[in-house]
Order: C-alpha cells, then structure tokens, then sequence
C-alpha cells in the first residue's frame, strides 16, 4: 500500500510536469503544424535561466521563474521570425531536420556557457520538507508540481474555451485559410501561442527540475518523451495531452520502482502498443 | 494487378537502358575514389572502412526515406542489427569465416527491416516519427540488457573473422577490410541503381509522390513499402557486418539515437532521393567530422545543427541534388 502511494503520487507529480512541459507542443503543433523537436531545448533554457538567476544570483524561487518564463521567451522571439518562419507548411522531414539542428545548436552552446555539470535550482524553504496529509506524508515539491500541472489545465481550458482568443486560436487549428478570410490575424495568433507554448516549456523545465535534472543532454533526452506525449494525447487536445501524461508518467514511473532494470524498456514499449492501436493519438482528430 | 499498374508506370517514364553510362561513370568515380583514398591516408584505411560502412547505413536510409519518403530518426536499429548478428555469430558460435557472417549481418538486418517497416509503416506523420524514434530506444535498451549476448555497455568483443575467402587475413592497417569494404560497396551500388530504376523502384518514388493514387491505380502501397524496408535492412545489414568485421568490435553506439540523427543529417547534406546524394554527404560529413570533433566534441554538435539549419534554408536539395540542379540548368541552357 505505501509503495502504491508514493508510486501514485510520482506518477502524478511526474505526469503533470509533462503535462505543463509538453502542453505548449501540443497546441502549436496542432496550430501550426511544426515537428518541433526542439521544445525540450525551450525547457531546457527555461531551467539554466532559473538556475543562473536562483542560485547565483540569490534570487526568490518565485522570481526566478518569472524570469526563467520570460527569458526564454525573449530567447525564443528571434528564433521563430528567423528560422521558424520559413519552415511552416514545409514537409516534415525538413520540419524535423531544421528543430533537431536548432536543438544541437542549443545543447552546444549551453554546454559552452553554463559547463556539462547537473544544474540544480534550489528550492524555498516552504517547498522542501513535506506535508502531512493525515494518513500519509508526501513531500512538499511534490505537491507544488501537481497543482501547478492542475493550475496550467485550468487556465488553458479558461482561456481556450472561454476568451475570444481561445476562439480565435480554435478557429486557427480548424481551418486557418478560412479563419484568415473571416478576419482572424492567424500571424498574431500565431505569435501568441507560440510566446505562451515556450513560456510554458520553460515554467515546466523550471518545476520540474527535480525531476528532470538540468544538464546539456536535456533537450536531447526528453525529446522523445515530450513528442511521444503529443503523439499519443493527439496534437492539439488538452485532454488528451492531459491523459496522456498521466498514463506515461504512470508507466514510467511504475516501471522504474518495480523493474529499475528495465523501465526504459517497458516505457517503449508501452509507446509503441499506444500509438499502433491509436494512429491519430487517443483523442486526435481526423486530419482536416 | 500490381503487375499491369507498375507496366503502366514504366510507359509514362521515358524508356531507359537497365544498365546505363551513368551507373558505370558512378561505379568507376567510386572506385577512383577508393584507388585515391587508398594512396592519400595509407595510415588512416579504418576511418575510410568506417566511412564506407556508413555509406551503407545512409544508403539504406536513402531507399526509405529519399524514395519513399518516409522519415524516421531510428536507422541504425537495422544497422546495429547486422552489426550485433555478425558479431554474435563469430563471437559466440564460431562463424569466423567473413562471408557467412556477411550473410548473417544482411539475413539480421532484413529481419530487424521487416520489424521496423511493420511498426513504422501504420502510421504517419508525427506518430511514424515518434515510432521510429521509440523503436532505436527499444533496440538500444533490449542490447543494453541482454549483456551475457551482446556485451552491454562494454560492447561486444572477441569477434576474429578468418582469412577472407581462406586467402587474405585481416591486417594491422586494415587493407584487407578496406579493399572488402570498397568492393561491397560497389556490388550494393550496382545492385541499388537496378533496383530503384527498376518498376519496383518507380512504384516507390510513385507513392511517395501520391500514395492514394496508388492505391486507386491497384497497387498496394503498403506492400511495396515493406519490401523496400527489408532490402533497406539488408543493405544496413551489410553496413553493419562490415563495421563488425572491420573494427572487430560492436558497441552499442551502433544502436543509438545519435547515429539514427546523423546518418539522416549526412543524407540531407548529400541530397535524398539520389544515391550519388547519399555517398556525397556521408564522405563530406565524416571528413568533416573526423577534423572538428577532434578538437572538441561539443562544438561539433553545434556544428553540426548550423549545418543543418544552413542546408535547410540554402540547399534543401543537399549537395549534389544542387550541384546536379545547377548542371541540367547550364545543358539547358546550352
């Protein structure tokens, strides 16, 4: 019983920094679908900047994240007009060959900058420790990183279905030509929700750090992990993606407590069943 | 009826002879170029076995990829695997002789091709490409594991190839394994400008140009596309034995992700869909890779992606699909 909690509670806590991580590829590649392989690299970026600013320069946890969101933002901007601009509506194969070589870039010059050491970003002391909840005591990160997986969820659901950004954004992933025709400024849209998707891949690489230690290699090793997320939830499908972390977060991390020999192995495998049985992802739409 | 839409197919392209001037003017620059290879860097014919069995894997990954058109980042795993076979079969069972563990690498990597095209071809998209991608981590993680077989994390040593046919052994600077290299090469290039010339090989450039007029034409894509995976898998296989013979050692580098990445950057750099393309960039990107990551390996990834991102933008026909571009132009021209 007690090794089911805490494998639940990783789990979970492991699913939602997916989630918050891999969330932002789902609505860009469902919008403009990019093969962006180097989300993981955004998180990555996301990570050192709160590492930098938390840890050398003694900033709050709290400020450091917004400026880990913002920062990578910024770093991102400059790399969508030059280069992401010229490869929307491209075939995939060049998609892929132009973000995997944006994520080598960005795996050499950060091993360049900030050295191939782990990176870690010290946390608050209201967040080490733990948090008794009456039967059980689970570490107090834990918790921090399911209820901001849970706040992202809430507030894109907000703002995708209730704001009339969110409808615009809907109208875009439909049918951009014709959202463009009715008066949607798809460039904007555009712009937007790829802003939100790196600040998102960013905030998740920041929380989840515990998890999934910073270093170099980062953008390279859950590369796979964030793709096959978006693959199995479906592009473009808060719930699914949601589901989707949940399930593979679940399988990874069972995997890991019960077999640690082959965890990695299962996890593949899990992938491959998924996806054969369901082509489109679990909540994918035909393609438009 | 497979029959009678390929005969069609073949009426619409111009008439070409089976054997033409260009596969010999190809063979024989190819075996300038291994002659000249072979006077320039006496000291170095490991790095030009490697190159050659490289050229194998991007080769293979050129029929998929470049003919039919479908992407994957997860090669190698049909390369690994006729490395694997043919050392496993020296290693534990004695086969020494190189020819029988040639034969091994290509029945190994024709098998790991039917497995893969089976997985890979029921979907596309983003889906095919994460299949791919989760298919090497599988590959790489089962060699991992099976260790008692393949060695693990240590790489698999102990493979001693006998005499090639019984009369040249495999020496210190590796000539014997260069010149074997070179002459594979040579059959599977011959042999590979048959193939994608022939009916089979127009059906295949077809459907990657429209797989659902295909498929209302009577064919079945699907069908062919698996074909063309396992003859990818025994031309990786080859590639593969070849490396196994050579170095006489297998690590699990052969699996990775990584080699997956780059054999498919060095035939983006060459230009897909043309196998002069795929030998094009696989030399051009080792050499390069020879002196850059010899300084520092880590700048060599940068590299690597400015590389990418260049051809991308400036040359997404790779080299010689520009090159070739800019010589039809000029005879234009003319």
């Amino acid at each position: 019983m007690q090794t089911v909690f805490s494998i639940a509670i990783d789990a979970l806590a492991y699913g939602m920094v997916l989630f918050v991580i891999s969330i932002g590829l789902s609505v860009t590649m469902g919008l403009m679908r990019v093969v962006n392989l180097a989300h993981g690299a955004f998180a990555m970026i996301g990570g050192y900047i709160a590492s930098y600013a938390a840890r050398d320069l003694g900033l709050a946890y709290g400020f450091a994240i917004v400026l880990a969101v913002f920062g990578t933002i910024l770093i991102a901007i400059p790399i969508e007009r030059l280069l992401y601009r010229r490869i929307y509506g491209a075939p995939e194969l060049t998609q892929v060959l132009m973000t995997i070589g944006i994520t080598f870039c960005i795996i050499g010059i950060a091993n360049y900058v900030f050295g191939p050491t782990l990176k870690t970003v010290p946390l608050p002391a209201q967040l080490q420790g733990s948090v008794d909840l009456g039967f059980r005591a689970i570490a107090t990160h834990r918790l921090f990183a399911i209820l901001c997986g849970l706040a992202v969820a809430a507030a894109l659901w907000y703002a995708i279905e209730r704001t009339a950004f969110g409808v615009k954004l809907r109208a875009s992933v439909d049918n951009a030509a014709m959202a463009a025709a009715l008066g949607v400024r798809t460039e904007i849209v555009y712009a937007v929700s790829f802003a939100i998707a790196v600040g998102l891949a960013a905030f998740g690489g920041v929380v989840g750090a515990e998890l999934l230690p910073v270093e170099p290699y980062y953008a390279l090793r859950y590369m796979v992990t964030f793709l096959v997320v978006v693959s199995v939830g479906g592009a473009g499908s808060i719930p699914g993606a949601l589901v989707a972390c949940l399930l593979l977060g679940g399988i990874d991390t069972t995997g890991r407590y019960l077999m640690p020999e082959f965890g990695e192995f299962f996890f593949y495998l899990a992938v491959i069943a998924i996806i054969c049985v369901f082509p489109r992802g679990l909540a994918g739409r035909a393609k438009g | 009826m497979t029959m009678t839409t390929t005969n069609d197919l073949i009426t619409q392209t111009p008439a070409k002879r089976r054997f033409g001037g260009g596969d010999l003017i190809g063979l024989s620059v190819i075996l300038a170029l291994a002659v000249v290879g072979y006077f320039l860097f006496p000291t170095n014919l490991a790095l030009l076995t490697r190159i050659i069995a490289i050229a194998l894997l991007v080769l293979s990954l050129d029929l998929v990829t470049g003919y039919c058109g479908v992407a994957t980042l997860g090669h190698a795993a049909l390369f690994g695997a006729g490395a694997y076979a043919a050392g496993i079969a020296s290693a534990h069972y004695g086969i020494n002789d190189p020819l029988a563990m040639l034969a091994f690498g290509i029945v190994a990597g024709a098998v790991a091709g039917l497995v893969c095209g089976a997985v890979i071809l029921r979907a596309h998209g983003l889906p095919q490409l994460v299949l791919s991608i989760a298919l090497i981590h599988l590959f790489h993680e089962f060699a991992n594991k099976a260790s008692s077989w393949t060695g693990g994390s240590d790489g698999l040593s102990g493979i001693a190839p006998s005499a090639l046919i019984g009369l040249y052994e495999f020496d210190l600077w590796g000539r014997t394994a260069y010149v074997f290299g070179v002459v594979l090469l040579a059959l599977v290039f011959a042999l590979l400008r048959l193939i994608v010339r022939s009916p089979f090989g127009m059906l295949c450039r077809a459907i990657k140009e429209d797989p659902v007029r295909i498929r209302s034409m009577g064919a079945s894509p699907k069908a062919a596309l698996m074909k063309m995976y396992v003859i990818s898998g025994a031309v990786a296989g080859v590639g593969g034995a070849l490396n196994a013979i050579s170095t006489q050692v297998v690590g699990l580098d052969s699996l990775s992700f990584t080699m997956s990445a780059e054999s498919l950057v060095m035939l983006v750099l060459g230009g897909t869909g043309s196998l002069f393309g795929a030998l094009t960039g696989t030399i051009v990107f080792m050499f390069f890779e020879d002196v850059v990551s010899a300084a520092n390996p880590f700048h060599w990834l940068t590299m690597v992606g400015a590389l990418l991102i260049a051809v991308v933008l400036f040359a997404p026909k790779g080299l010689y699909g520009t090159a070739a571009a800019i010589v039809a132009r000029r005879r234009e021209a003319k």
